[in-house]
């Protein structure tokens, strides 16, 4: 084996090298822009399920959800707001990871959703 | 007493030990040993190295036959066939059939595919640009491979260990340079190990201090039906884009949809533990059992190490450069630190993201924004790997 000695040109290696990596971006390209359809034909058939707006008679909704019942938590009681149980456990799981203390060693308080609006 | 000597002269040179004074022998033995201590102590992917360099120490003790090249010699030249090895072949060689097949792994990616959530790449389908530019790493040490000599399979074979995805370097290997197969599985596992040391120096000089810093927002929630058809989606456009690839996608999305259905519950449990576990044992055994000494112990061998060095290298750069373009083009929503986990490597170059963020920035989390470039480079290291094998193959 040598230098430049293989059965393949460099010149040749050049072209599949760049003709490889422009396949690889329009495969997933498309999976982006499949997905995305996706996300916008889930949208619309969630949309199209929802119940019909409320009436403005009908009472003003609760400036924040309140909690539906206090979970289960490490150490006491732990209040979760919009937030799944299995996703608290594994937000939990996270943070001690990264504190690097055993879970029962920590108290959660609550979990809460912080969306942009 | 003449008899008695040529009974234990007999017996001495029937045993190993009489061989053991080739020094190549002894080299690959104390390799194994390295690489055992590595999996064991400092815990460098143990799961497969540790079977790799067991599989390495039975290959290479002398008189043990576990397995015989020299037979496979044959079956690649078209000599014999699988039922020659399994008459003729020892232990090793009959597990090795379900590498050459291509079986083990094909069901690796069934259990990856069982294990991987896909929800954080649907929710933020950018990720897969991520994905894609960390392929780079294959297609430069694909050039360089061409430079140093290899012939197109070789350097192919080669490249592909940029994807840090072992099933898919395995897979490819076999395919196109069987006789690199455990230099490259070797190189695959060990760089891929060791993700922690050589992506976060990368990280830290391509991206800028406020870069690293940047939080990202809230991923969408993701619904169960946009879990279920994106398997489905992507194992129909991808096969037919590329077929070559049909069995490391077709295996990846099969287990992923048992996983997101719901109703497969059994069988997606069996795909993530039982079976992984089952073909782990025999995947990693077999493949070092090809790193016999008179064929491992070469200068291509220690190409393939560098080489499998530089496309992480790459692979790392390309993911963070186009992270660093995104982060521009979203006026700083996205961090570029995301990008570095395209290299697929699952989860650990995640980690590894996540690690480097919250050290700019200690309330930074990036570990689910980068879970989504993670898995969309299992999708592209798998399109990388059906491209080259439809060029070379």
């Amino acid at each position: 084996m040598h230098l430049f000695q293989s059965n393949v040109s460099m010149g040749e290696a050049l072209g599949y090298s760049v003709l490889g990596m422009a396949i690889v971006f329009a495969v997933l390209i498309v999976l982006m822009l499949v997905v995305k359809m996706m996300e916008t034909f889930t949208a619309k058939g969630q949309n199209a399920e929802a119940p019909a707006p409320v009436s403005v008679s009908a009472a003003p909704a609760p400036a924040e959800t309140a909690p539906a019942k206090p979970a289960p938590g490490t150490a006491g009681q732990l209040k979760l707001y919009n937030v799944e149980e299995q996703d608290a456990a594994m937000l939990m799981a996270i943070v001690a990871d990264s504190l690097g203390k055993p879970l029962n060693e920590l108290r959660f308080i609550s979990i809460r959703e912080v969306t942009d609006q | 007493m003449s008899t008695i000597i040529d009974v234990v002269q007999t017996i001495w040179l029937d045993s190993g030990f009489a061989h053991l004074l080739d020094i190549r022998t002894v080299i690959m033995l104390v390799l194994a040993c390295i690489l055992l201590y590595l999996g064991i102590k400092k815990q460098f992917e143990p799961l497969l190295l540790i079977g790799i360099a067991f599989g390495m120490l039975l290959t290479n003790l002398p008189g043990a036959g576990l397995y015989h090249p020299e037979l496979w010699d044959r079956f690649i030249a078209g000599e014999i066939g699988y039922g020659t090895i399994l008459h003729d072949g020892g232990l090793l060689d009959i597990l090795y059939i379900g590498v050459k097949s291509g079986v083990y792994p094909s069901l690796i990616f069934l259990g990856v595919g069982a294990m991987t959530d896909f929800g954080p790449l649907i929710a933020n389908p950018k990720s897969l640009l991520l994905g894609s530019a960390a392929q780079l790493g294959v297609y430069c040490a694909f050039i360089l491979a061409i430079i140093l000599g290899f012939t197109g399979n070789e350097a192919a074979a080669i490249g592909i260990v940029g994807g840090a995805d072992g099933p898919t370097a395995i897979y490819l290997a076999l395919k196109l340079a069987p006789h690199l197969l455990g230099a490259i599985a070797i190189a695959a596992y060990s760089y891929m190990a060791l993700i922690p040391m050589i992506q976060p120096p990368l990280m830290r000089l391509i991206t800028t201090e406020d870069e690293r810093k940047i939080k990202m927002d809230q991923l969408r929630p993701v619904s169960k039906t946009e879990k279920i058809v994106f398997p489905i989606i992507v194992a129909a456009f991808v096969i037919l884009l590329l077929p070559s690839t049909a069995p490391l996608i077709g295996c990846l999305m099969l287990g992923n949809l048992w996983r997101e259905s719901g109703c497969a519950d059994r069988l997606s449990d069996t795909a993530q533990n039982a079976l992984m576990n089952i073909v782990t044992i025999f995947l990693g055994i077999s493949v070092g059992a090809t790193t016999v000494a008179d064929r491992f112990l070469n200068l291509q061998t220690i190409e393939i190490i560098v080489l499998g060095l530089i496309a992480f290298g790459f692979s790392t750069i390309g993911g963070l450069l186009l992270g660093k373009l995104l982060c521009k083009l979203t006026h700083g929503k996205i961090n570029p630190l995301i990008g570095s986990a395209g290299v697929s490597a699952v989860p650990m170059a995640a980690r590894v993201s996540q690690t480097e963020g919250q050290k700019a920035n200690p309330s930074n989390f990036l570990l689910m924004h980068a879970m989504g470039p993670n898995v969309a480079g299992v999708i592209g290291s798998a399109v990388a790997a059906g491209f080259l094998l439809a060029l070379f193959g």
